[in-house]
């Protein structure tokens, strides 16, 4: 029943919250997700000792007559980022510390609500309660953008929203069309039926299921040339709204690929998966060098954000053991990252009110410490050995080369861009003279401490001794691989 | 039937009220007359003797009865909004009558057993709202919309009468039943005029509907009309017709889907299309619901479309979560109109800061016609949608998807003028007890409608 108790935590505490009506919901709301994550590792604990846990499913119906259940299951998989998810969102609530938001009661409570969907979205193993869902963690991070969002957001949110929801849409039109071919004369939403109902399906099918569900998680993710809508959005969302996006969001894509789409078309996957890859590929290529060119701090995290998913969805479709793994340690490995290095850029922006790098330099000489956590996050963000980035990128790449060489040899390309601008963002801002602008530059304040060293810690860790995270998602990679094979006709 | 008995009974008290000089317990009296309407249709459920009334005029099955219980529903909500607005006017009873005359007229089209019926239930259901379009007999745009209806109504009576003529001489009978066996019996016999004559149902239906190209009159009498007539018209009216509609194809045209098939599946795509790209255009909140509301037919039509075992429930489902979202919406419509004294979009900015309840009622109700899940819209939605794609309907699905997606942009305009800009007056809008009761049982029949539909389901299969 834990699993039940993830879900309803946070639902029961958002709503606490909006109903309080207290202006100060800062402090609940961390304390909440602080228990929140303590049931996590609660969760963490069980799967690692016993994993078929009943505690760890929950499954009853919901609408019988249509075969809809309210069917969650935790395994190694969801279990990634369910711990991401609840590891990031204690953090990024404490890195709202030192801001004041109007209404913040609602600000903190879409929050929770947005936890919630989230796990909801990564432990669901029914395609129509996956869905819900699915949509239900869009409509808070809508909310966050417009009402504490930035310049233009009107437009920028709605956007984001018509194209996420379009994806969305075409999303559910698969999932009807394989419910209507699992067995029958009682169709059924279940994840296992929809995957026997998809790889019974003739070629053709198969394809339009491919597009229709990679659409969404494309545009979620997002990969080339469905992209637009990112970098606006990034950058007029508040910081905490950023995190959400880039750090937990992104990966709804990423997950939603390896858990329902590789699995349910083989067939459509031999024929356009090819193609899918190589959108990837031109996606990373493509952002890296926009972020080579990118003079908006924002901006520049948020193409390389497409340039690493890319690589998650590269590896993830060239399906197999290693891609899978890589993929899952790299969506963690990513989530930390990306969320790190959106804080410095939020630490640094609202410190000397510009994003232009141009503007900056020298901050090295006034905040030192701030300056050693940046080079942390960075670090880990562009793959040194001995980081949490490291260990996902070499699996993915060596995932992705027994698929084909020559995509890699591409594909690896990203690593190498990656670190020149990276570096050159780090050279620009953090070395040099200061200048009238950094000078007065504050070292890192108690509340930013307690938000980078954790992501530290988890970046140098998790890059030293990456095993944890491997042995959980190792058996439950090799089970879905194992399933489609007993499948596959 | 005794459904019908009370709701009959209930007009003829309200023109009693008049003379015998009640009028001030009118109000309480039709609430709980149509409780007990409603209580009526639950107890003969599942009756398994249906006993034909009228030699086979009215049949009332469960179906008859699960659109009579919503149709009351709704206009029971109705009464709830409304009530305010009857006070004001004068002929306070003779507005109740002609409500509770037309809502039995609408429970008549949902149970007819026999083509005459289906057209003496449709004039029942349509004569009382030609005299309510023009209830503000100084006003204009009243008149002009209360002329443009009759006129247009009565057309649509005449190819729905014509079409059952030409029905009559090919079967040789009004029963539904009998048309029935004939049909299938003759399926690849009958005379030309046969299809001509189904055409003509068609196009009668698709004009009280507001399907497009029958749409024209709908934007013009629903902005014309007192705001509280334009939500009767624009739920009970919808309900009825589809129910109408569905019966009459479902039980007698089945086995000739492929002659009606094609015309039908036209009109849904240009319904679909114009009804979501001309609502984006409209500044005025009324006449965008009305474009709106013609696109709502159109999602309607893919259940009549599919004709299977689903399309009942589909068909129910989806008119009460659009009525009980197009009766919050005019609850608030109301609230502002009575302000601002205009219906402009404009005038909904800030609402969040005048009166939160108001303000969440609005984002509930445009995001269940949006189809945002957790709503019962979206399960609606989903449910339309499950049906027309078990029936192969691929493309007209994907058109369907594609003309949602357009209805998110003009259904968040309402909700990000609510939330996001700045009002011109701050003062606080106070609202009646029953105002907010019937605010917070929209929301709250919105919300489980789009959870627990399974309960609905069920009573179809």
């Amino acid at each position: 029943m834990i699993i039940l108790l993830l879900i309803l935590f946070p639902l029961a505490a958002s709503l606490l919250l909006v109903f309080s009506g207290k202006e100060t919901a800062k402090k609940p709301a961390f304390l909440i997700s602080l228990i929140e994550l303590a049931f996590t590792f609660y969760a963490y604990y069980l799967i690692r000792m016993e994993p078929a846990s009943s505690a760890l499913s929950f499954n009853t119906p919901w609408i019988a007559s249509l075969g809809i259940n309210f069917k969650l299951t935790c395994d190694g998989i969801s279990m990634v980022l369910v711990l991401l998810t609840n590891i990031l969102v204690p953090l990024i609530i404490l890195s709202s510390f030192s801001k004041e938001y109007k209404n913040s009661n609602a600000f903190y409570a879409l929050i929770l609500f947005m936890q919630m969907a989230l796990i909801g979205v990564f432990t669901a193993m029914d395609g129509f309660l996956f869905y819900i869902f699915w949509e239900l963690a869009l409509l808070p991070i809508y909310f966050i953008c417009l009402l504490w969002g930035g310049e233009d957001r009107m437009r920028i949110t709605f956007k984001f929203f018509v194209y996420t929801l379009a994806g969305s849409l075409f999303m559910l039109v698969a999932l009807i069309f394989l419910y209507q071919h699992t067995a029958g004369p009682a169709h059924s939403f279940d994840i296992n039926a929809l995957y026997a109902a998809g790889n019974s399906l003739e070629a053709k099918p198969q394809a339009f299921v491919f597009w229709c569900m990679f659409l969404a998680f494309a545009i979620k993710m997002p990969i080339f040339p469905f992209h637009t809508w990112q970098p606006e959005t990034y950058s007029t969302a508040p910081a905490q709204g950023t995190m959400l996006l880039s750090g937990i969001m992104l990966k709804m894509g990423t997950y939603g690929l390896l858990r329902w789409l590789m699995p349910m078309v083989p067939i459509g996957i031999a024929q356009w998966g090819e193609t899918a890859i190589i959108l990837s590929v031109i996606g990373i290529i493509y952002s890296s060098c926009i972020a080579l060119v990118q003079k908006d701090m924002k901006r520049l995290i948020a193409y390389t954000s497409i340039a690493h998913v890319g690589l998650i969805a590269a590896g993830t479709m060239a399906f197999n053991v290693q891609g899978f793994q890589g993929a899952l340690v790299q969506m963690f490995s990513h989530g930390i990252n990306v969320v790190g290095l959106f804080f410095v850029v939020d630490i640094i922006s609202s410190r000397t009110h510009t994003r232009d790098i141009a503007q900056l330099g020298g901050i090295r000489n006034s905040a030192p410490k701030f300056a050693i956590a940046f080079l942390f996050i960075l670090l880990g963000s562009i793959a040194l050995p001995l980081t949490n980035g490291f260990i996902g990128e070499f699996l993915l790449l060596s995932g992705l080369y027994q698929y084909n060489a020559w995509i890699t040899a591409i594909a690896g390309l990203s690593v190498i861009l990656g670190a020149v601008y990276m570096l050159r963002f780090y050279q620009n801002s953090m070395l040099g003279e200061t200048n009238a602008l950094t000078a007065p530059f504050i070292d890192l304040t108690s509340n930013e401490k307690a938000v980078l060293i954790p992501l530290i810690i988890l970046v140098v860790g998790l890059g030293i001794y990456p095993k944890p995270l491997l042995d959980l998602t190792g058996p439950a990679v090799q089970q879905l691989i194992n399933t489609v094979n007993v499948i596959k006709p | 039937m005794i459904t019908l008995f009370i709701i009959s009974l209930l007009g003829i008290i309200a023109l009693l009220a008049e003379i015998l000089n009640f009028r001030k317990l009118l109000p309480v009296i039709t609430l709980f007359g149509i409780l007990a309407a409603i209580a009526a249709s639950v107890a003969e459920w599942n009756n398994p003797m249906i006993i034909p009334a009228f030699n086979n005029m009215l049949v009332f099955d469960n179906y008859a009865l699960a659109f009579s219980i919503s149709l009351c529903l709704i206009t029971f909500l109705w009464f709830l909004m409304a009530h305010h607005y009857l006070e004001i006017e004068t002929a306070l009873s003779d507005h109740y009558a002609l409500i509770l005359f037309s809502l039995a007229g609408a429970i008549v089209m949902t149970a007819f057993g026999n083509l005459v019926m289906l057209f003496l239930g449709m004039e029942i259901l349509s004569i009382p709202l030609y005299i309510l379009a023009g209830s503000r007999k100084t006003d204009l745009s009243s008149n002009e919309a209360a002329f443009k209806y009759f006129l247009l109504g009565a057309f649509s009576a005449g190819f729905l009468l014509f079409g059952i003529t030409l029905i009559y001489g090919a079967t040789g009978t009004f029963q539904l039943s009998q048309m029935n066996q004939y049909i299938t019996q003759h399926a690849n016999e009958m005379p030309a005029f046969f299809y001509a004559g189904i055409i003509l149902i068609v196009s009668g239906l698709a004009f009280k509907v507001s399907a497009a190209p029958f749409h024209f009159w709908a934007p013009d009498v629903y902005q014309g009309s007192p705001n509280m007539i334009t939500a009767f018209m624009s739920t009970i009216v919808k309900i009825a017709a589809f129910a109408g509609f569905y019966r009459l194809f479902s039980t007698c045209f089945a086995s000739v889907e492929s002659s009606w098939s094609q015309v039908v599946w036209i009109i849904a795509v240009i319904t679909l299309l114009l009804g979501n790209i001309t609502a984006i255009q409209q500044h005025s909140f009324k006449r965008m619901l009305a474009y709106s509301g013609i696109s709502h037919a159109g999602y309607l039509l893919l259940a009549i479309l599919a004709i299977n075992t689903q399309s009942a429930g589909a068909i129910f489902l989806y008119t009460l979560a659009y009525s009980i979202a197009s009766i919050a919406a005019f609850a608030v419509l109301e609230e502002v109109f009575k302000l601002k004294g205009n219906d402009g979009i404009s005038a909904f900015n800030g609402l969040a800061k005048r009166n939160p309840l108001l303000a969440f009622t609005l984002t509930i109700s445009m995001l269940s016609l949006a189809g945002i899940p957790p709503t019962a819209g979206f399960f609606a939605k989903y449910y339309i949608f499950n049906t027309a794609l078990s029936n192969g309907y691929f493309w007209l699905v994907i058109i369907a998807v594609i003309a949602s997606l357009i209805g998110v942009y003009y259904y968040f305009k309402l909700i990000i003028a609510a939330w996001f800009k700045p009002a011109d007056d701050e003062t606080l809008i106070q609202l009646s007890f029953m105002h907010k009761l019937l605010l917070v049982l929209t929301i709250l029949l919105t919300l489980a409608l789009g959870l627990f539909p399974g309960y609905i389901l069920t009573l179809f299969s």
